[in-house]
């Protein structure tokens, strides 16, 4: 079947402050205490894999890392932990986006699952090697509750940017 | 692509190529994660941004709250009933003792200066709430809602109504993080109740306690209840940990395999009490080993910052 890019339609071009909006917003729901409640999903990295895939030029490693910084504080965990993490994720994210953005949402999403998987890989590795305790199995619940919302969450985050639907038959596009 | 407003791509300056630029922020990420974990030398950061971000936090928890307090709204009556009936039941059974506890106190503190012995201290504490667990899965912290502006300091002891469950790790302006007995990284000196045989705990992870360095004959059974030893001059000795539950003796190796379940709700939420600091024991003899129970080279790390 040939890939048809019929994800992406035409858009208006993306303000900077939604952006630093939304990454604002999901640290604030990352911040909601649920405690060692299973399947909770990272939404700092859902979004900021989402800018990564979608405004690589805007969005990367640097602001991976700066979040990843603050999410470190937030959470009590090692300094470094989420920093280091989510720049590998900006960086597989950023590096795929070309790639991920010609399949429709739900293959999107079988793409963006193993960025997070890996993530919290990297993550569960440099605090076990720092001699922690294994998290369960359950912890890794996360990264499919997130890829569940990769489609809402492309809606939500792109509504500033669609377009009204006006077909002028004179001009195709 | 010309769409009004887009800007086109930037073909040829775009900084540093994708590679280098993941080497250098791995490589800053790097150099934090070791100076945290071997070094602990970046409290102050964490310090100054999570007092920024505290109001922040408590707004973020606001919804749970509510929704917990609801839950509570809704609680039908009989169950408060219930729960009022025994608690003054409870009170009552307590009575005696608590009226006595005086008395016996002074009677204690002149029999000691009859036989010329150490006075035991007074025990001060600080009722504290337990916020919310930390969201860090790699580790059993909990957020009390009292910080170094009412007193907390770092390494004090942690204990709720049944027995103990922490000490204090990290203490901010208003709030401070409880490192749990269930943690890996925390151990904790005891005695085996019945016959005051003197262990080390030492959390296990997934909410359970090992007894370690036990010789596989060692004096234990199953439903034994351990105490602090109050050897490591934080916790007060006599406070109720854990329990044996499941042992272990296997001859092959040296040590036996001593399971113990906390005794205080270590996982769960409340009131706890954070007991005042200790004084500084006398400081030991050099020729005696520093803690007899931990054999060197061992990694059994006791948490005081």
């Amino acid at each position: 079947m040939q890939p048809t890019h019929s994800s992406r339609r035409i858009l208006l071009p993306v303000r900077n402050w939604f952006i630093v909006f939304t990454l604002m917003v999901a640290l604030v729901l990352n911040l909601v205490p649920f405690g060692r409640l299973p399947g909770i999903p990272d939404w700092v990295a859902l979004v900021l894999a989402f800018w990564c895939v979608h405004q690589p030029l805007k969005v990367g490693m640097a602001a991976g890392f700066v979040l990843g910084l603050a999410m470190d504080v937030a959470d009590a965990s090692v300094m470094g932990q989420h920093a280091l993490a989510y720049v590998l994720l900006a960086f597989g994210a950023a590096g795929w986006s070309r790639r991920v953005l010609w399949f429709p949402l739900a293959q999107q999403a079988l793409h963006v699952l193993p960025m997070f998987l890996g993530m919290q890989l990297v993550m569960m590795v440099t605090r076990m090697i720092g001699g922690s305790e294994f998290p369960g199995v359950l912890w890794f619940l996360s990264s499919f509750t997130a890829t569940l919302l990769w489609h809402p969450v492309t809606y939500l985050l792109l509504i500033p940017q669609f377009r009204p639907e006006d077909k002028d038959v004179h001009r195709p596009i | 692509m010309s769409v009004v407003g887009h800007a086109p791509p930037p073909f040829f300056k775009r900084g540093p190529a994708p590679l280098v630029r993941l080497a250098f922020f791995v490589s800053l990420s790097l150099v934090l994660l070791i100076a945290d974990l071997r070094f602990h030398t970046l409290e102050w950061a964490r310090l100054a941004v999570a007092t920024a971000a505290w109001p922040l936090q408590r707004a973020t928890g606001m919804p749970i709250d509510a929704a917990g307090d609801f839950g509570a709204y809704l609680s039908r009556q009989a169950t408060l009933l219930k729960e009022n009936e025994d608690l003054r039941r409870r009170q009552l059974g307590t009575a005696n003792l608590l009226l006595r506890q005086d008395h016996l106190e002074q009677e204690n503190k002149r029999l000691r200066t009859l036989l010329d012995m150490r006075e035991r201290q007074p025990v001060e504490g600080r009722i504290a709430e337990i916020l919310y667990a930390a969201r860090d899965p790699f580790s059993r912290r909990v957020i009390i809602d009292k910080g170094s502006q009412q007193g907390i300091a770092a390494g004090q002891a942690v204990v709720d109504d049944i027995g103990v469950i922490g000490q204090v790790a990290r203490v901010f302006p208003l709030t401070s993080e409880v490192l749990l007995l269930t943690d890996k990284e925390q151990a904790i000196p005891v005695a085996v109740q019945r016959n005051g045989l003197r262990a080390v705990l030492a959390g296990a992870g997934a909410g359970m306690m090992e007894l370690r360095f036990l010789a596989a004959n060692a004096e234990v059974q199953v439903g034994d209840v351990l105490v602090t030893s109050g050897l490591d001059g934080v916790y007060l000795p006599g406070l109720p940990v854990a329990k044996v539950v499941k042992m272990d003796r296997d001859s092959s190796h040296s040590f036996a395999r001593i399971t113990c379940e906390p005794l205080a709700g270590v996982e769960r939420h409340g009131l706890v009490l954070v007991l005042g600091s200790r004084t500084a024991l006398p400081p030991q003899p050099d020729d005696a080993p520093a803690t007899p129970d931990l054999p060197k080279g061992k990694r059994v790390k006791k948490k005081v910052r």
